[in-house]
């Protein structure tokens, strides 16, 4: 075979081949999308985190603004300590609350972010001070039942 | 009689060890006689035709295909749950992550393997090697280490392709033919699949993968035993061998990489 034809089907092959790359980057994957180098970190502590996991994202105004970066037990109040990791471009207030949600009736649970009106933002390694637990549904469902139970007692 | 067996038994298992031991020098003697693979990129050029160009028909016909039948099969089973959105998403992860380096790798051991093992045994056969030898040339750095870059190279191209394709089938099914949502479809796929540690993590098993499939058909082009039997079992033995290292592998890389997930 003609040398520069060989050539010309080999370059075609690895050029096509990295175009596959680059649409299996950019169009169906998304970059990891915060860097540790343009982000912040900050701590939130749950009495209950329900199924939260690390790489759950982190929204405000249904907007994602972050992931969580870690989840660890703190062994001395028993609670446990969550490490958010938001974009550098977001800032919120110091008085920012932090509360488990969960998307749809059973989908995954992420942080919501609620901001408050403090003048002060929020910096790196900085605590999230208000925070609201995950909904266990067991215990929702037992609270329900014991309601349930007052309503009927006889007078 | 019982003497014999056992006899038998230490003859094989000396056999063994003997070609597992020159199955690593081969290997040490690839990659130490890689230079003239580079300096003479003509070379490597040549086999990248014979083994990536010419396997891309059949790469990219099957990714085409799986794709949309993981379309049909995932919509089929996602629309009890109500939750058909969620196509892209499975077709692009089961693609990306598994699918996409296996099949390619299976594809490219039968296509590109086999067809290395065939030329480099008949070249031994037809005393071509001892030839080269013959005028100072050696076969391992001319004929054996241009086979394996090439080899390298092509695997994950392949495998990208395959997976790219397989997701343009998927999209094709899923949203044109049965009607997904569009938007829904990609950003789904977007919101699940990460850069590295789903989609470079399928380029790192190509390539591994491309090493075992490229390595073992050299090997056992190169130690074909001089006859038709010797080339015609050896080819044979290439589709087995590799086919089955590539799913081992596949297994022990998945372990490392993914138990960490969720």
């Amino acid at each position: 075979m003609n040398k520069t034809i060989l050539d010309l089907w080999v370059g075609l092959f690895v050029i096509a081949g990295i175009v596959a790359l680059l649409f299996l980057a950019l169009k169906v994957g998304s970059m990891s999308t915060v860097n540790s180098s343009d982000s912040y970190e900050v701590v939130a502590r749950f009495e209950n985190i329900g199924g939260l996991k690390v790489r759950a994202p982190v929204k405000s105004a249904g907007v994602v603004v972050g992931r969580v970066a870690d989840i660890r037990f703190d062994n001395e109040k028993y609670e446990a300590a969550v490490t958010l990791r938001l974009d550098k471009r977001y800032s919120f207030p110091k008085d920012t609350s932090a509360a488990i949600m969960t998307s749809g009736l059973l989908g995954e649970q992420y942080i919501g972010l609620e901001p408050g009106g403090d003048s002060e933002k929020l910096k790196d390694k900085d605590r999230i001070l208000i925070t609201q637990d995950a909904v266990v549904l067991e215990n929702l469902i037992g609270q329900f039942l014991y309601g349930k139970a007052q309503e009927g007692a006889p007078k | 009689m019982f003497k014999q067996a056992i006899e038998n038994l230490g003859n094989r298992t000396i056999q063994g060890v003997w070609r597992m031991g020159f199955a690593v020098r081969f290997f040490v003697a690839i990659l130490l006689h890689s230079g003239t693979a580079f300096r003479r990129f003509g070379l490597t050029i040549r086999e990248m035709y014979f083994t990536g160009v010419l396997s891309l028909i059949i790469i990219l016909v099957s990714g085409l295909f799986v794709g949309m039948v993981l379309g049909l099969q995932g919509y089929e089973t996602l629309q009890r749950y109500g939750s058909e959105s969620a196509l892209g998403t499975l077709v692009a992860l089961s693609l990306v992550r598994e699918l996409g380096p296996v099949l390619a790798g299976l594809l490219f051991a039968s296509r590109a393997g086999s067809a290395i093992t065939a030329e480099i045994g008949l070249m031994k056969a037809t005393e071509q090697l001892s030839a080269m030898e013959m005028m100072a040339v050696d076969p391992i750095a001319r004929v054996v280490a241009p086979r394996f870059w090439a080899g390298v190279v092509s695997m994950p191209l392949l495998a990208a392709l395959f997976s790219a394709l397989g997701i343009f089938g998927g999209y094709l099914v899923g949203v044109k033919l049965i009607g997904v949502d569009e938007g829904s479809f990609w950003s789904q796929m977007q919101g699940a699949v990460d850069f590295e540690q789903d989609i470079l993590n399928g380029v790192i098993k190509s390539v591994v993968f491309g090493i075992a499939i490229t390595a073992i058909a050299l090997f056992e082009g190169y130690d074909a035993p001089p006859t038709a039997e010797g080339v015609s079992g050896a080819t044979t033995r290439t589709v087995v061998t590799s086919s089955l290292a590539v799913l081992a592998l596949d297994f022990v890389l998945t372990a490392f990489m993914f138990r960490g997930l969720n």
